[in-house]
C-alpha cells in the first residue's frame, strides 16, 4: 500500500485564525451602515415632497431650515383637491390608465397563451420580436406618430391631436410587449401535464385558458396589470406631445404646465400635486409589493 | 399541450382523413394567429410603421413639401449643438448605467446579507425611487436643486461650503441629471441582482468558504461568474432605456443651460415639436437607432446563448 | 495529527434540538461513517465540524485545537458535497486547483498535485472540461479531486453518492475506499445507506433523533447491536422482532414465542441471560439470514419449525420468504432451490445462536457481553 506522493509542504501564510462570529458581526454592521445610507438617498426626495407640501408659501420663501416644516398646513391639499382643474387631471389619468390596462390585458393574455402553448409557424420569431419592439423607445416614435396623427386629422377630420383618447392607442405600445413577455414566462412555467389532464377531462382550448391557465397564472396576471397601470400613470412624453389644452391633460403633464405660471413656481402646490400624483402607484406598491417586484423580475429571470 | 384539443376534433370526424387533417391544422394555426393578431397589428401600426415613417420624414424639408435626401443630416453634422448632443447622450447613458449597475449590485449584496426577516423591509424602502413616476420625482429634484431655495445648498451652507449651481452651470447640470437618473434607476438593478443572488446555490459559497475564499474572493470567483448573464442583460437593457430617456432632462433642465444637457430625445422634441421642424426632429431621433440596434443585437445573442447553455 | 474530537456538541434551532449532546473521538487516519435516517442530525454534525453551522453548545476539536469559532477556511478541512458544488464556469483543473490558487501556491506545485490527484481518480483526460460536460460519477470524482489536492487534515463527505444510480454507487464506493487506502486522511462520511456505512467504515456511528445510538466496527454493530434501533437499522432486510418470554424448565432455558412454539436457548446464549427475569414479556430479535430452510443434518442451536408462506421474493442467489407468527410478520432467507411456494407450509429453521433479547419498553438489547 503506497502512500500518495503529495506532501504537506507548500508555502503557508502564517495561519491567523479568523473568527466566524467576529466576521459575521462586522458583515452585519457594514451591511446596515450602507443600507441606511442608501435608504436616506432613496427616501430624501419623497420625504422632501411631503415636507414641502405641508408648508405655506410664506414658510417656503422664509430662510428657515427647509428640511422640516414648522407650521404645517393642509392648505395646499385643500386648494388642489378643490380645484376642478387638478381633479380633471386626476380623472383623465385614471380613465386613461384603467382603460389602457384593460386593453393591454385583452391583447397580451391571448397572445401570450398562443405564443407559449400553441407552437405555430413563426411563434418563436414573433416572441423574440415582441421583446425587441419594447426596445424601440417612445422618444424615437413620437415625432412620426405626431405627424401621422396630424395627417389623419387633416385627411379625415377626426381630431387626433390634443385629445386624451389618443393616448389609449399609444400607451398599449409601451405596455403590451412587456406584459406579453411576462405572461409568456408564466404560462410557459405551467407544466404541460396540466393541459393534458384538462384535455382528458374534456375541456376545449378556450376552457383550458379560462379555467386552468388564468387561475394558475394569476400572480403573473396581477403583476402584469400592476406594470401596465404604473407605466400608463407615469407616462410623460406622449401626453406632452399629444395633449395641450388644459382639460385634456393627464397628471404628469398637467402639474408641470399649470402650476408654473410664468416664472413663478408655487412650489407648495407643485409638491402637493406631485405627491398626490405619485400616490396611486405608491399605494399599489405598498399593498402589492411582491406582485410588483415579480412583474419586474419575471421578464429577466424567467426569460 | 393545448393543441391536443385540436387533434381531438380530428379523431372525431374521421370522414375524409386528408381534408379533416388539413382542417384541424388550419384551425389551430388560425386560432393562434387570431389570438396574436391584435398584438401584431398594434406593433405594426404604432411601432414599426412610425419607425420606418420617420426615416422617410427625415428626408423631407421643413415644410414637408420637398424631398431633400440627406440634406437634413448634412445640416446636423455641421452644427456644433448636434455633436454636443451626441457627446452628452453617450456620456450620460454610459456613466449613468455604470453607476446604476454598481450601486444596484452593492445594495443587492447588502440586502442579501441581512437576515431574511428584515430584507423585505429594506427592499421595500430602496425600491421607492423606481415606483414614483419619473415626472413627479424630477419635480422634487428640481425643487431640491432650486437656485434660490435649494435644500442641499442650505445644508452645505451649514458646513461653510458655497452654494452649488446645481442646474445653472453646465458641469453641475450634467452631474445633476446623471445623479437623478441613477437615483431613479439603481433600484431596478438592485431588484434584478437580488433575485439573481438568491439563485446562486448556497453550496457553491460553502465550497468556496472551505477552499479558503474570503468575502471579496467569493464575490469575484462565485457570484460574478454565476450572474454574468443577468448582469449583461440588465446592463444592455438599461443602456437602451437610459439612452432614450426624456422625462428627467426635460423637467430638470429642458436641455439647458445653453443646450449643454440636451440628449437626443429632448433635442428632438425641441427641434421637432417646439421648433415646428418635423423632418429635422425625425433626423435627430433617428441617430438613436444605430446604437439601439447594436445593443439589441447583443441582447439577442445573450438571450439565445442563455437558452442554449441552460445547465 | 489530525484527530477530531466532539465533546457534548449540541445544535439548537429556535427551540428544537437537532443534535443533543454528541461525544465522539475520531483517531488520526480513521474512516468514520455517521449513519442514520433523515433528520437524525448526521449532516448537521458534519457541517458543524466543517464550520458551516454554528455550534450551540459543546466543543469541536481538530488536531487538538478547539475550532468552534474558526472559519471553515482556517480549519484545514475539505468537503465533498452531495450535489458536488463544482464551480460551473471553471474547468476541472481550475476547480481542483482553486483552493491552492487562493493560497498562492507556486504554479509547479499546483500542477503536480492536480496531475497526481487526477491520475489517482482516473480523470486525467477530463482535466480541461467544464462540469456541465461531465456525468454524475465524473463530477463526483472531480469533487473528490478538489478535496485531495488540498491535502487537508480531515475529509468530510456529505452523502456524496446519494445522487448516483445504484450501479454507479457501488463503483464509487470502491473508488472512495481505494483512495482512502492510498491517502490515509482522517475521514468523516455521512450517509443514510447502511450498506455504504458497513462497507466503507473503520467504525460506524449510528445516530437517531440527534443522539448517538452506538459506535463500533461494522461487524460489531452487526453481531452485537446495543439498541433496537441499531439492530433494526443495520442489515437488510431488517431484523425480525417478535414478542417472547423466557421460561425456565429444570436447568434448561427456553424461549417461548407462541403457545405452540418454543425453543431451547443454546447454552452460550443462555449464559448471557442469567440475570434476565423469566416469564416477562420481552422482544426477540433474529435476522432473516438466521431463518433458513430446514437442513437435513441437525446443528446445535438450529431449531426447525413450520410456517405458511405469504409472499416469496426470488432474488436469484436466495429467496426471501415472508410468513407470520400469530400476527407478527417475519422474513427469512432460504436457498433458492428449496421448495418455497406461496400458501403452502414450509419447514424452516431458526439459528438461535444468533438470537437477541430486547427490552420492549426501552429498546435496549439485553445480556450483551
Amino acid at each position: 500500500m503506497s502512500t500518495l506522493a503529495i506532501d504537506k509542504a507548500g508555502p503557508r501564510r502564517k495561519v491567523k485564525y479568523g473568527s466566524i462570529s467576529r466576521n459575521r458581526t462586522w458583515a452585519l454592521r457594514w451591511s446596515y451602515f450602507f443600507l441606511v445610507l442608501f435608504a436616506i438617498f432613496s427616501l430624501t426626495p419623497p420625504f422632501y415632497m411631503l415636507i414641502t407640501s405641508l408648508k405655506s408659501s410664506g414658510e417656503i420663501a422664509a430662510a428657515t431650515n427647509p428640511w422640516w416644516v414648522f407650521h404645517p398646513t393642509l392648505s395646499n391639499y385643500i386648494e388642489l383637491l378643490s380645484s376642478n382643474q387638478y381633479l380633471r387631471f386626476f380623472l383623465n389619468s385614471a380613465m386613461v390608465s384603467v382603460v389602457v390596462v384593460i386593453i393591454t390585458m385583452l391583447i397580451s393574455v391571448p397572445a401570450a397563451f398562443a405564443l407559449a402553448r400553441m407552437k405555430f409557424w413563426g411563434s418563436a420569431v414573433l416572441a423574440t420580436g415582441v421583446f425587441l419592439t419594447y426596445l424601440i423607445p417612445d422618444s424615437l416614435l413620437f415625432i412620426p406618430l405626431f405627424k401621422m396623427f396630424a395627417a389623419i386629422g387633416d385627411l379625415t377630420g377626426i381630431q387626433l391631436i390634443n385629445r386624451w383618447y389618443v393616448l389609449l392607442f399609444l400607451y398599449p405600445t409601451l405596455t403590451v410587449p412587456f406584459c406579453t413577455w411576462i405572461m409568456i414566462g408564466y404560462f410557459a412555467s405551467i407544466p404541460k401535464e396540466l393541459d393534458e389532464a384538462a384535455i382528458i377531462d374534456g375541456a376545449s382550448w378556450f376552457q383550458t385558458l379560462t379555467r386552468i391557465f388564468i387561475p394558475v397564472a394569476l400572480p403573473g396576471l396581477i403583476a402584469a396589470t400592476i406594470f401596465a397601470f404604473t407605466v400608463s400613470w407615469a407616462q410623460f412624453l406622449y401626453p406632452l406631445v399629444f395633449t395641450t389644452s388644459t382639460d385634456q391633460l393627464v397628471l404628469p403633464v398637467g402639474i408641470i404646465t399649470t402650476l408654473v405660471k410664468g416664472d413663478v413656481f408655487s412650489w407648495g402646490q407643485i409638491m402637493t400635486g406631485a405627491l398626490l400624483g405619485a400616490a396611486p402607484p405608491l399605494i399599489i406598491y405598498a399593498f402589492l409589493m411582491d406582485y410588483y417586484i415579480a412583474g419586474l423580475t419575471a421578464g429577466a429571470t424567467k426569460g | 399541450m393545448a393543441d391536443v384539443a385540436f387533434q381531438h376534433s380530428r379523431v372525431i370526424t374521421r370522414t375524409s382523413q386528408r381534408s379533416s387533417l388539413r382542417n384541424a391544422l388550419k384551425r389551430k394555426s388560425t386560432a393562434a394567429f387570431l389570438m396574436t393578431l391584435p398584438l401584431i397589428v398594434l406593433i405594426a401600426v404604432f411601432v414599426l410603421y412610425p419607425a420606418l415613417y420617420s426615416m422617410h420624414l427625415a428626408t423631407l424639408n421643413k415644410s414637408m413639401t420637398k424631398f431633400v435626401g440627406l440634406g437634413n443630416f448634412e445640416f446636423l453634422f455641421k452644427r456644433d449643438t448636434f455633436w454636443m448632443v451626441v457627446k452628452q447622450s453617450c456620456i450620460f447613458a454610459i456613466s449613468a448605467v455604470i453607476f446604476k449597475a454598481l450601486i444596484g449590485f452593492i445594495a443587492a449584496h447588502f440586502v442579501h446579507n441581512i437576515p431574511a426577516k428584515g430584507q423585505r423591509k429594506w427592499r421595500g424602502m430602496l425600491l421607492v425611487p423606481w415606483v414614483i413616476p419619473t415626472a413627479m420625482s424630477a419635480l422634487a429634484w428640481l425643487w431640491l436643486f432650486d437656485p434660490s431655495y435649494s435644500a442641499f445648498n442650505y445644508t452645505l451652507g451649514l458646513f461653510g461650503a458655497g452654494p452649488i449651481p446645481w442646474l445653472g452651470q453646465a458641469g453641475w447640470a450634467r452631474f445633476s441629471v446623471i445623479l437623478v437618473n441613477v437615483w431613479f434607476g439603481a433600484p431596478f438593478f438592485m431588484i434584478m441582482y437580488l433575485a439573481a443572488l438568491k439563485s446562486v446555490p448556497e453550496q457553491l459559497y460553502e465550497a468556496a468558504a472551505i477552499d479558503g475564499a474570503n468575502w471579496w474572493q467569493r464575490i469575484w470567483y462565485v457570484t460574478l461568474p454565476m450572474m454574468r448573464n443577468i448582469i449583461a442583460i440588465t446592463t444592455l437593457f438599461s443602456l437602451i432605456v437610459t439612452f432614450a430617456n426624456f422625462d428627467i432632462v426635460r423637467i430638470l433642465t429642458a436641455g439647458g443651460p445653453l443646450d449643454q444637457t440636451h440628449i437626443f430625445a429632448t433635442w428632438a422634441f425641441r427641434v421637432g415639436i417646439e421648433g415646428n421642424d418635423i423632418p429635422l426632429g425625425a433626423s435627430v431621433s433617428l441617430f438613436m437607432f444605430p446604437i439601439l440596434a447594436i445593443a439589441a443585437i447583443f441582447i439577442l445573442r445573450d438571450i439565445s446563448k442563455r437558452g442554449n447553455e441552460a445547465s | 495529527m489530525a484527530e477530531v474530537n466532539l465533546r457534548k456538541v449540541v445544535k439548537r434551532y429556535d427551540d428544537v434540538e437537532a443534535v443533543r449532546g454528541i461525544d465522539l473521538d475520531i483517531a488520526d487516519h480513521e474512516f468514520i461513517v455517521l449513519v442514520g435516517p433523515s433528520g437524525c442530525g448526521k449532516s448537521t454534525t458534519l457541517r458543524m465540524i466543517a464550520g458551516l453551522e454554528d455550534i450551540s453548545d459543546g466543543d469541536i476539536m481538530i488536531g487538538g485545537d478547539v475550532v468552534n469559532d474558526v472559519p471553515p477556511k482556517d480549519r484545514d478541512i475539505a468537503m465533498v458535497f452531495q450535489n458536488y458544488a463544482l464551480y460551473p464556469h471553471m474547468t476541472v483543473a481550475e476547480n481542483m486547483s482553486f483552493g491552492l490558487r487562493l493560497k498562492h501556491y507556486p504554479k509547479a506545485e499546483i500542477k503536480a498535485r492536480v496531475t497526481e490527484a487526477a491520475r489517482l481518480l482516473d480523470i486525467t483526460d477530463l482535466i480541461e472540461r467544464k462540469p456541465k460536460q461531465l456525468s454524475g460519477g465524473q463530477r463526483q470524482r472531480v469533487a473528490m479531486g478538489r478535496a485531495i489536492v488540498r491535502n487537508p487534515k480531515v475529509f468530510l463527505f456529505d452523502e456524496p453518492l446519494s445522487n448516483l444510480d445504484a450501479k454507479l454507487r457501488v463503483q464509487m464506493r470502491i473508488e472512495i475506499k481505494k483512495v482512502h487506502q492510498k491517502v490515509r486522511t482522517t475521514t468523516v462520511y455521512v450517509t443514510h445507506d447502511q450498506v455504504e456505512a458497513m462497507t466503507l467504515a473503520d467504525r460506524v456511528v449510528v445516530m437517531n433523533k440527534g443522539r448517538i445510538e452506538q459506535i463500533g466496527a461494522p461487524n460489531e454493530l452487526y453481531h452485537n447491536p446495543a439498541t433496537r434501533f441499531v439492530a433494526g437499522f443495520i442489515g437488510s432486510p431488517a431484523m425480525n422482532f417478535l414478542p417472547c418470554r423466557l421460561e425456565e424448565s429444570g436447568d434448561k432455558l427456553n424461549i417461548r414465542l407462541t403457545d405452540r412454539l418454543g425453543f431451547a436457548v443454546p447454552p452460550l446464549r443462555a449464559q448471557r441471560y442469567k440475570n434476565i427475569p423469566r416469564n416477562e414479556k420481552l422482544l426477540m430479535g433474529i435476522r432473516p439470514e438466521h431463518i433458513t430452510e430446514a437442513r437435513p443434518h441437525a446443528e446445535p442451536g438450529v431449531e426447525p419449525f413450520d410456517a405458511t408462506l405469504d409472499v416469496t421474493e426470488p432474488m436469484g442467489m436466495e429467496t426471501l420468504v415472508y410468513f407470520s407468527l400469530e400476527g407478527t410478520p417475519l422474513c427469512g432467507r432460504v436457498n433458492p432451490n428449496a421448495a418455497a411456494r406461496v400458501g403452502s407450509a414450509m419447514r424452516l429453521a431458526v439459528d438461535l445462536n444468533n438470537m437477541h433479547l430486547l427490552d420492549q419498553a426501552s429498546g435496549a438489547v439485553l445480556g450483551r457481553p
